[in-house]
């Protein structure tokens, strides 16, 4: 059913509406599909998009998976590309299809989908708990649009977001154990969290589609979700990804010194060497000898701040530095909150991520009265414990926000500490995009020290690399 | 040896043509290996250690009635041991022995040729009369000079000596390189290369695997191994089994005569796919247990 004109104007202009005239024959649609995977960091080239159609004229269109395949192969270089790849495949050509329905004026309805006239709730609920259970990928697609049927009447909120959650909750799925309902209820023993995010994912798909019927409007369109690249962020990570992160991160930094072989051109001549090579040619240095490069093993100080909103990137980044620590000479960790307090010995016993997480809570006692952090007082704690063990070949590394919470920054005292230390890095789990806004002061601190962004993996990676990187010092 | 080298025509012929010489492919790996073959393009393989890369080379080169010339790469390989050297001794001993009546003019231009030419693994592969199948394993072990010196050879199919000119490729050669994500490889690199990403199969996938491996083990005992092995991928391991290590289990137990995997068989075999000391123990703890219970509850 084709909306009144007068509403639909009025949507497009809140959602951007449908594109006039559709981008055209299949260059045009993958040119812009190349175009979406670009936004989202791939790299891609001219060639690899020649080398695009040259695959598709291959295979069969007819086969989605083929045609996916074809595409992966020749625009996603890495594992991490293809990941992002997936994604944005499945955004753009959901988006083009929908765009192309709308243009059409083809509805569910007109398509043959007539919903059903009464569900019984109760058994919905079963049915879609036993679902989540055993795992089908396509049952839960159809036991979605039952559900939004049954729960999702009417226009909602509007907010994709807060419909989903609606649903989940008329439907009672939970992650934990719901002990008072009987036993062969399949939401006893509470269902896999995987599955349950998956189901939400076609609930805002559905919700998306009937949107866009509604509305005969596309809207905007959404970045990919960064929670895909970001640094582990709750206690529910899983402890296996972050050892392998570790693990890959050891062996990169394990085969980088060899890639710096061919850097040497810049070594400087070491004077006693060469003249006494010199002896054998009688006295004329004939074959210059150099100083050898010495990997930079620096002395670390580390400060993480474990506040509620950065525990986790403080906790996830001192196991990476402990996991490293006999690429470096000296490793002592820190943790404030509102004072400071050494876990070096912590993360020296427990091997194991989420128990180093739950020692730090329980015996730092870095937290006083409100929990909130102060720098002011750990640069000053800091800099009467530390003072007499920092030295030009120290390195000081603080990892937080930067949010003072309206108490004074005293970046006089951390200029203080800077001073006597060789080099200070400031690493932020925050994007670049949220400093300085609120009560973030870190512009205060960036003057006397180099600051890092640090919410993703390979950020971090980043910085674990110029850390250890053989230069001067 | 001129055999007709078959030319597929769609990736499930493809398919079915590595099947037949043993090596069951997943849906992207037929597709991703038919565009290699008709594109002309390398391949760039990645994947966790043990998921059948090297083997995958092997198969193809089996089912495309090729020969297989690998290059194993390892930190420190130059140009002189992947692709050609000169025979200094012999050069040297053509210059004694013409040295009084040959003007130097003849002898240099003589002793420059092809003659005295070692093909390397990559020389041969592309001065092959015969179609080949060349992989170069384990790309990322060398270092980013080596993968720059690649780059002729694998967009354009040639190899430029300096002596003597530019050797172009007679045939077409099949390429894979392998790489276990070590480090970072260049931009350039996989600019050139169509990309795959070889993981762990599912559960059905292994299974079929180890069933055309060990074809004596019977089905249940095999359905179990393949559970047990994905469970144990699951835990947080130094080195997570390999499908080449399931094979070996199924083997070992065929051996053994084991007609079921009771905690026991478990105990005592468990170190033919778990190699770690520290892993061993994390193995025992959880999935030994596991299976205990399952003994308990089926006596």
């Amino acid at each position: 059913m084709p909306p009144p004109p007068n509403r639909t104007a009025k949507n497009a202009a809140i959602y951007g509406g449908i594109p006039d005239h559709p981008p055209g024959n299949l260059d045009g649609q993958l040119l812009s599909f190349a175009e979406d995977l670009r936004q989202e960091g791939v790299a891609i080239g001219t060639s690899e998009i020649l080398d695009a159609f040259e695959a598709l004229s291959l295979v069969t269109w007819t086969d989605q998976s083929d045609f996916k395949e074809a595409l992966a192969a020749t625009l996603a270089k890495s594992n991490d590309d293809r990941r992002v790849f997936d994604l944005v495949f499945d955004r753009f050509f959901f988006r083009a299809t929908e765009a192309q329905a709308a243009r059409e004026r083809i509805t569910e309805a007109q398509a043959g989908g007539e919903p059903p006239g009464d569900i019984n709730l109760d058994t919905l609920r079963q049915q879609i708990a036993a679902a989540l259970r055993d795992g089908s990928d396509a049952a839960l697609r159809d036991l979605a649009r039952l559900a939004i049927a049954a729960f999702g009447r009417g226009e909602g909120s509007g907010v994709l977001g807060v419909d989903v959650q609606r649903i989940r909750r008329a439907l009672g799925l939970r992650t934990e154990p719901q002990p008072d309902l009987p036993d062969d209820d399949p939401r006893h023993d509470g269902l896999p969290r995987d599955q349950l995010r998956k189901f939400e994912q076609h609930l805002r798909r559905e919700l998306e589609r009937n949107l866009i019927e509604r509305t005969a409007s596309l809207p905007p369109k959404r970045p990919l979700n960064e929670l895909d690249r970001a640094l582990p962020s709750g206690p529910i990570q899983d402890l296996a990804a972050v050892h392998r992160v570790v693990a890959q991160l050891k062996r990169r930094l394990a085969t980088q010194g060899h890639e710096l072989k061919g850097h040497n051109r810049h070594a400087h001549v070491d004077f006693r060497r060469t003249m006494r090579a010199s002896l054998q040619t009688g006295g004329v240095p004939v074959a210059l000898k150099y100083k050898p490069k010495r990997p930079r093993r620096p002395e670390i100080f580390v400060l993480c701040d474990v506040s509620t909103s950065v525990t986790s990137a403080s906790t996830f980044f001192l196991s990476v530095l402990h996991a490293l620590h006999d690429a470096f000479r000296k490793l002592r960790s820190f943790v404030f909150i509102e004072r400071i307090s050494e876990v070096t010995e912590v993360f020296e016993k427990e091997r194991d991520f989420r128990a180093a997480s739950e020692a730090i809570s329980r015996d730092a006692g870095v937290a006083d009265i409100s929990g909130y952090t102060d720098y002011g007082r750990v640069w000053l704690e800091f800099l009467t414990t530390i003072e007499d063990e920092l030295h030009p070949r120290a390195t000081v590394i603080v990892l937080g926000d930067a949010r003072t919470n309206g108490r004074p920054p005293r970046d006089d005292v951390f200029a203080a500490i800077t001073a006597k230390a060789g080099r200070t890095f400031w690493l932020n789990p925050e994007p670049r995009l949220y400093w300085n806004y609120g009560d973030s002061v870190i512009a205060a601190y960036e003057k006397h020290c180099t600051a890092f962004e640090c919410w993703r993996t390979d950020q971090l990676e980043e910085f674990v690399k110029a850390l250890t990187r053989p230069g001067a010092a | 040896m001129q055999t007709v080298t078959p030319t597929p025509q769609s990736p499930q012929e493809l398919a079915t043509g590595l099947r037949e010489v043993g090596y069951l492919p997943g849906e992207s790996t037929a597709l991703v290996s038919y565009l290699a073959t008709r594109l002309g393009k390398p391949v760039l393989v990645e994947g966790p250690a043990g998921v059948g890369k090297t083997e995958l080379a092997k198969s193809l080169a089996a089912y495309l009635k090729r020969t297989l010339v690998r290059l194993q790469c390892y930190e420190g390989l130059d140009e002189a041991k992947a692709l050609y050297e000169w025979n200094y001794r012999k050069q040297l001993l053509r210059i004694q022995t013409e040295a009084d009546n040959a003007g130097w003019q003849d002898v240099q231009e003589d002793i420059f040729g092809e003659e005295f030419l070692l093909p390397r693994p990559l020389m041969t592969a592309i001065a092959s009369e015969e179609p080949v199948v060349l992989l170069i394993d384990e790309i990322d072990k060398t270092d980013q000079e080596f993968e720059a010196m690649l780059l002729e050879l694998l967009s354009d199919f040639q190899i430029s000596i300096p002596e003597l000119g530019r050797i172009e490729a007679k045939t077409q050669p099949v390429v894979l390189l392998t790489s276990n994500n070590t480090r970072e490889l260049t931009e350039a690199l996989k600019r050139r290369c169509l990309y795959l990403w070889l993981d762990y199969p599912d559960l059905e996938h292994e299974l079929a695997i180890v069933r055309l491996h060990a074809p004596e083990l019977d089905e249940t005992v095999a359905r179990k191994l393949t559970e047990i092995i994905h469970q144990v991928r699951q835990l947080d391991l130094k080195k997570p089994p390999s499908i080449a290590e399931s094979i070996d289990w199924a083997r070992t137990l065929l051996l053994l005569g084991a007609n079921d995997i009771d905690h026991d068989t478990f105990i005592k075999t468990m170190s033919v796919i778990v190699k770690h000391r520290t892993d061993l123990d994390t193995v025992a703890a959880r999935v030994g247990v596991a299976l205990q219970q399952q003994d308990a509850s089926a006596a």
